[in-house]
């Protein structure tokens, strides 16, 4: 509900021109001095690009449903500067601790004051009350020796969606800066859990990428798992507990109503979207031997894909939606194998120590993330989709249940403690195998979803 | 308001699903099991409704309530036997009664591989009550992955206490 007008508009004026075209000049071609950071080895977290970003100035304070344009202004520029100091890559200055700009300097920044503060670039920005109650936020990022502005954008945003506008420029930054694919603008799905190790209480609920615009959705009575965003973010689909029993479940976000993915006596789990949201894959366990199906989100027969006596569980999509990367145990032990989306050319992948499990399709396609089991330890690792080249990002007690960003350069994955006061937490890692951080959760968490880029 | 409506459909139709022993009283007494009457477990004057899960954990003693396996297999060895022997011989006694199996895996694994796996030693052990006469339509069969161990600690010694198979009376 909140989600689609939002994006309406935006797409709107991201389609059309931004709503201060008019009121600059067009930016010159200019070549970042910043060098685009696009190597897979290589020590990221200590070469990070310094940003000046003080608070987005406003023509005049206005109050627009009960938020101040001169506060919003600040809360953007804490954002801004959190998504870029997260991604690893950047050193923000500000928005505390710098002085506030006027409305005029947006497109005349002090360039040689913020040279003298070490800032390399600079993001200037505003908040203007618009028309019918929203706001205007523009955005600008200059290169502080050249004096040159590299990148703008502008939204015309309904006031309780500005978070999604400082996301958007946050992105736009990245992207001018890296060379990289946006991605602060998504959401992510997963496990909210409470209570002790014996008898976790378990809910379903979705926030931003950067934890904000938290929201439990189910209530915890019945034990909740797995949850997979769709790709246009309008359902989850999931795995509950209900009525004491295991069935996948697809969750509309606007009615907040959900239904079954597919009516059975047996247990269905381990679901997953289809890249373009019109399939369903889901394990089902039939006198305790479990498969992979497929199914069309609107229901109809399910096509089974695995025909073995072992294990077959769990399936992720590669982009095209041409292949599918899932885990068996029919060589004795979890391990990856690819198939065909119709079940044909069913081939290991996953070689080496331990076993290997939890395998997901990078968006990009170039790599798989998965979960790799030896020494009584789970780590987070990589491999080509043809099982080459693999990578270890993590190294801790448990790391389980990789899933990526939009953009294909960070995962997230869940980490649990051991002992009796075992918790579990979401964390993220850089492709790199650096820049590791713990997502903020009001509660402890698990099983995160990470969705594409909203429009 | 989508979301409180959500949540309060949700816990409207939800039941609790976490009791591992849990148990529901039945609003009557049942009627009294047929056979013999000598049930060591269902003594007059106890309290403890025969057919009960407390009369059947009264029945089948100390763990005699589940089985265990070791990391990553399912099979069903001669100690398990045993104390599925005995969970029969209450089943037979008491043949109105439906039961639960819960199959349960150590925190080893992986959360979907785990759900599989408990599936796989909630069967196994379903299976060897059916092969001893055990009528299989009274036994439902649910899987709780590592979501529900018995054992908080990461030892081994937990571990072999998760790895489990747990029968648990329904009702009749």
């Amino acid at each position: 509900m909140l989600l689609r007008p939002i994006s309406l508009s935006l797409a709107l004026l991201l389609t059309t021109a931004p709503v201060f075209a008019q009121t600059a000049p067009t930016p010159p071609a200019v070549t970042p001095t910043t060098t685009p950071r696009e190597t897979i080895e290589g020590t990221l977290s200590q070469e990070r690009t310094v940003i000046g970003i003080p608070p987005l100035a406003t023509a005049s304070v206005q109050t627009v449903a009960g938020l101040r344009t001169d506060s919003l202004g600040r809360q953007i520029a804490e954002v801004i500067a959190a998504d870029l100091e997260r991604s690893g890559l950047y050193e923000p200055i500000g928005p505390n601790g710098v002085p506030a700009i006027t409305r005029a300097e947006v497109q005349a920044p002090r360039f040689a004051e913020w040279q003298t503060r070490g800032a390399e670039n600079v993001v200037h920005g505003f908040v203007d009350a618009g028309s019918n109650g929203s706001l205007i936020v523009g955005c600008y990022l200059y290169d502080t020796a050249l004096g040159s502005e590299l990148v703008r954008k502008g939204f015309e945003i309904q006031p309780a969606d500005w978070r999604r506008a400082a996301h958007k420029c946050a992105d736009a930054i990245y992207s001018r800066l890296s060379g990289e694919a946006p991605f602060f603008d998504s959401r992510v799905a997963y496990i909210a859990e409470s209570g002790p190790k014996g008898n976790r209480i378990k809910r379903l609920a979705i926030m931003d990428s950067d934890g904000g615009n938290h929201r439990f959705i189910t209530n915890g009575q019945a034990l909740a798992i797995s949850p997979r965003f769709s790709p246009d973010y309008k359902k989850i689909v999931y795995v509950s507990y209900l009525n004491n029993r295991v069935r996948v479940f697809i969750y509309d976000v606007a009615s907040g109503s959900q239904k079954l993915v597919t009516e059975s006596s047996n247990a269905t789990f381990a679901p997953r979207w289809s890249p373009d949201g019109t399939q369903i894959l889901y394990s089902m366990a039939v006198n305790g031997n479990t498969d992979i199906y497929r199914i069309s989100a609107n229901g109809g027969t399910p096509v089974r894909l695995t025909n073995t006596p072992g294990i077959d569980v769990g399936g992720s999509f590669s982009p095209d939606g041409r292949k599918i990367v899932f885990e068996s145990d029919r060589s004795g032990g979890q391990q990856i194998y690819t198939m065909n989306i119709d079940g044909s050319n069913q081939q290991r992948i996953s070689f080496g120590g331990g076993r290997a499990a939890t395998p997901e399709w990078s968006p990009r396609g170039d790599l798989i993330a998965f979960t790799r089991m030896g020494g009584g330890e789970f780590r987070i690792g990589v491999m080509t989709p043809s099982g080459g080249g693999v990578r270890m990002l993590t190294n801790s007690w448990q790391d389980e249940a990789p899933t990526w960003s939009p953009n294909g350069r960070v995962i997230q994955f869940f980490r649990t403690t051991r002992g009796r006061e075992g918790k579990s937490s979401l964390w993220q890692v850089d492709l790199t195998g650096v820049n590791l951080r713990r997502l903020p959760t009001p509660q402890d968490g698990s099983d995160p979803s990470w969705g594409p880029v909203l429009p | 308001m989508t979301i409180r409506k959500s949540t309060a459909m949700i816990a409207a139709i939800t039941m609790l699903a976490v009791g591992a022993c849990a148990k529901k009283a039945p609003d009557t007494l049942p009627p009294a099991p047929e056979g013999t009457g000598t049930d060591p477990g269902a003594g007059t004057g106890t309290g403890v409704i025969p057919g009960s899960q407390e009369d059947f954990l009264a029945s089948v003693g100390l763990e005699g309530d589940r089985v265990f396996f070791d990391y990553d297999q399912y099979n069903v060895d001669a100690q398990d036997q045993a104390t599925l022997q005995s969970q029969a011989q209450w089943l037979q006694r008491n043949p109105a009664v439906r039961v639960t199996l819960e199959g349960h895996a150590d925190e080893r694994g992986t959360r979907d591989y785990n759900i599989a796996l408990g599936e796989r030693r909630a069967n196994a052990a379903k299976n060897y009550l059916a092969s001893l006469g055990i009528d299989p339509s009274r036994i439902n069969v649910i899987s709780y992955g590592k979501e529900r161990p018995a054992e908080l600690g990461s030892t081994e010694a937990a571990y072999a206490k998760n790895r489990r198979a747990v029968t648990v009376v329904i009702g009749q």
